[in-house]
């Protein structure tokens, strides 16, 4: 560990910190439906899209009515990927000639990428064409992520708004979400990445002679413009298959910081337009310094850990920390530090492979993911997740001093309670369930790619990036098989589906109670004591429920690493 | 539910054609016409021929060039296209070696490699980078002690004094970017072509 590591990420958190208020400004603005910097130029495209839409931008939808109109939304994105997947072969823009997809990878590949996930079965420059990776990829890099930012908006407005039937326009929201917050940071950091070194062509892969005489084909492609919002939206889903190790994918140290530092800055300004929107931006600090606490200790450990190295390279008289599977240009910290944000958030690109970390290093992101997003989280769910939490913690403290429970002057009930527990109840259910199955299940067993604890760490890790919408993974287990395509695919459909139904219940049933003013008897949820109710509550739900797994594969292993054992 | 049936047609239409074509290919023209040798790849070129990119690292086997990190990245088997062979630096199909750090397979690999650094160099520290695979397979860099490692096997193969090569070695570090950002390196293509040049 090193002083400028360490100054590498306390800048990185100082800058995620001073562009929350600006960025939560502006989307405060953009959600109102206020007039913005861009609208002489927007809204005349916004005006015609309600106009051929059939929508009146007036008229808002209840809880029940946004989020039909979410899932058919989902519906119209999963049948444009899948069916440009099987048919990609017949299609233009597919200089590589790849063939068609199979049913079982165009389903796991589809799914993935509506729910936000972009867990990858397959290696995009050696499986998909230019016009699969635009028209079905990119595209639904953007949309997955505006749906999730504006259910969010939809639940903040729950919590915000007095007396009311309704929560927004889903069709409004995500249109504004799209053209005046997504688009246009995306075309300026997708020149900001080219150039760094970013390829953004529709040429055919090059054909180069090497210097020792050697024959190297070279993947290109439209890379830059889909990497911007596979950034900035969480998505995670590489162009290439070693995602945002590939020098192509991510060329510069330069490249890879601003990459870390767009993963983090839509969730963390969410909290600013919490805040703003409820009408104490101090809420939404509070919210940030819970995410913030979780984070930091999550970096603490996995930097030491990666720093520390694997104890049977030291044996061999090699220091430097453990560069298995890392990028000379990353090194250690930028590599351990991205790891940890790629799976606060629920990014899941990787800069350096997960699968080849040590054991405890290994086990952070894990954490993370399984803790719920929650640490920032994904553009939306993070925030909502978060929010789920906080529920439970004020239900908490409700219980501890015998008195109804209330946040930002709504009252937290019953009915609130159980909602926010069955979307929490999810994580354990589709991560044990599923690991539980595929271990005693032998094809899945064969797809393990490392012997003892690890082998069964890459399979928690499966379902838990999948579940979690994360789309990081142990890359060495051999996913495209039937089993996991199709078990996989409903993790990743009941993760984020089971989070959000029961979140936008509780959004409808929010706005429309009558908002109480703080009395004496009101928990404050701005100072410390509140913050590290919230942490606590999310480390003991986490702790007790994932831990004895942990225990069978990344403290087990970690064991195994210091005495010495190999498998 | 009917009435979101028309909006759903035409939203995911409208906004599929905004962010999935109209916005890569116009991101793709202006790109191609402010940075059009980035966004062709960083193309290195020699007599009017494509030797390898800027970006992308390459294997070198000769002991009259610097070497690379060991890459895992594999290509199918020309005789079985159900299975891989190993193919080093394959940039169309990048992949880490994904071995854990309890894996035999990978603690008996690095050793083998630190032996055979060691009877190459006996007189210095084998580097971590020199044994470890990259993680994407095509790492176009090693670090400054990976390269100054290699100096005495470079310069024998050549015929040129340690000292010249040497001095190769230091003119091709690229510090930390903005003094605190990655890591020192060098290009390992960049430092090879130099030493074509040099002779």
């Amino acid at each position: 560990m090193t002083l400028i590591g360490w100054f590498q990420i306390a800048l990185y958190c100082a800058i995620i910190v001073a562009l929350t208020p600006l960025l939560g400004g502006y989307m405060t603005r953009v959600f109102n439906g206020e007039r913005t910097f861009l609208s002489p130029v927007l809204r005349p495209v916004e005006v015609v899209l309600y106009g051929v839409g059939g929508v009146d931008e007036k008229r808002e939808q209840s809880w029940v009515g946004y989020t039909i109109a979410m899932l058919l939304f989902h519906v119209g994105g999963f049948l444009i990927i899948y069916f440009l997947m099987r048919y990609q072969a017949a299609l233009p823009l597919n200089p590589a000639e790849m063939s068609a997809v199979a049913e079982d990878l165009s389903f796991n590949t589809a799914v993935s990428f509506i729910t936000n996930t972009n867990w990858q079965n397959y290696g995009g420059e050696s499986t998909l064409s230019y016009l699969v990776q635009m028209v079905g990829l990119t595209h639904q890099n953007f949309l997955s992520a505006a749906t999730g930012i504006v259910l969010a908006v939809a639940l903040i407005r729950g919590f915000a708004r007095a007396s009311v039937n309704t929560v927004g326009n889903f069709w409004v929201d995500v249109t504004r979400c799209t053209l005046y917050v997504l688009l246009p940071i995306c075309i300026v950091y997708t020149l900001f990445l080219v150039w760094q070194g970013m390829p953004q062509t529709l040429g055919a892969y090059v054909e180069a002679a090497t210097l020792e005489g050697g024959k190297q084909t070279i993947a290109v492609g439209p890379v830059a413009s889909q990497i911007a919002i596979k950034m900035l939206g969480t998505n995670g889903g590489g162009f290439f298959n070693a995602n945002a190790a590939h020098p192509f994918e991510n060329p510069t140290a330069l490249s890879n910081y601003v990459q870390m530092l767009s993963i983090f800055v839509l969730g963390a300004a969410l909290t600013n337009v919490f805040g703003r929107m409820v009408g104490d931006q101090r809420q939404g600090w509070a919210i940030l310094a819970i995410m913030g606490v979780l984070f930091i200790a999550g970096v603490v450990i996995c930097y030491w850990a990666e720093a520390r190295g694997n104890d049977a390279f030291t044996a061999l008289g090699l220091t430097g920390g453990n560069m298995e599977g890392k990028e000379v240009r990353f090194g250690i910290v930028a590599s351990a530090l991205f790891a940890v944000i790629t799976t606060a958030a629920s990014c899941g690109a990787v800069n350096a492979m997960h699968d080849s970390f040590t054991a405890l290093g290994g086990m952070i992101p894990l954490i993370n993911i399984q803790l719920g997003e929650v640490i920032i989280g994904g553009v939306g769910a993070g925030m909502y997740g978060m929010l789920l939490f906080v529920i439970i913690a004020i239900f908490v403290a409700g219980l501890m001093v015998g008195r109804t429970p209330e946040y930002v002057g709504k009252k937290i009930e019953a009915k609130e309670v159980k909602m926010a527990m069955l979307a929490i109840l999810i994580l354990p259910l589709m991560i044990l369930g599923w690991t539980a199955v595929a271990v005693v299940y032998p094809p899945a067993v064969a797809s393990m790619a490392n012997p003892g604890p690890h082998g069964f760490t890459e399979v928690l890790y499966a379902y838990t990036s999948q579940t979690g919408n994360n789309g990081s993974a142990f890359g060495g287990l051999t996913g495209n098989i039937f089993f996991y395509n199709v078990t996989g695919a409903v993790a990743m459909l009941v993760g984020r589906f089971w989070m959000i139904i029961p979140a936008m219940a509780i959004a409808g049933s929010l706005a429309a109670k009558k908002t109480v003013p703080p009395s004496g008897g009101t928990f404050p949820t701005t100072g410390g004591l509140f913050v590290g109710l919230v942490v606590g509550v999310i480390l003991i739900v986490g702790g007790l429920t994932f831990f004895p797994a942990l225990a069978l594969g990344p403290i087990v292993e970690h064991l195994a690493m210091i005495a010495g054992t190999t498998f | 539910m009917l009435q979101e049936i028309r909006p759903a047609i035409v939203f995911i239409i409208a906004l599929t054609l905004i962010t999935g074509l109209a916005y890569p290919l116009a991101m793709t023209g202006i790109a191609g016409a402010i940075f059009p040798y980035q966004a062709q790849g960083s193309l290195i070129e020699k007599g009017g021929k494509v030797i390898g990119s800027a970006l992308i690292g390459q294997e070198f086997a000769d002991d009259r060039y610097f070497r690379g990190r060991p890459s895992a990245t594999v290509a199918p088997d020309p005789k079985d296209s159900t299975k891989t062979v190993p193919a080093p630096y394959n940039a169309a199909n990048s992949a880490g070696s994904n071995l854990g750090p309890t894996n035999k397979a990978l603690v008996e690999r690095v050793q083998g490699d630190v032996e055979k650094l060691k009877k190459e160099n006996p007189s210095s520290a084998v580097p971590i980078d020199l044994v470890t695979t990259t993680a994407s397979g095509l790492d176009p860099h090693i670090s400054p002690a990976a390269a100054l490692f290699q100096v005495p096997r470079v310069a024998k193969a050549r015929g040129l004094s340690e000292d010249r090569v040497r001095t190769l070695v230091e003119s091709q570090v690229e510090g930390r970017t903005l003094g605190f950002l990655g890591e020192p390196r060098v290009n390992v293509l960049a430092l090879n072509i130099a030493l074509d040049a040099a002779k």
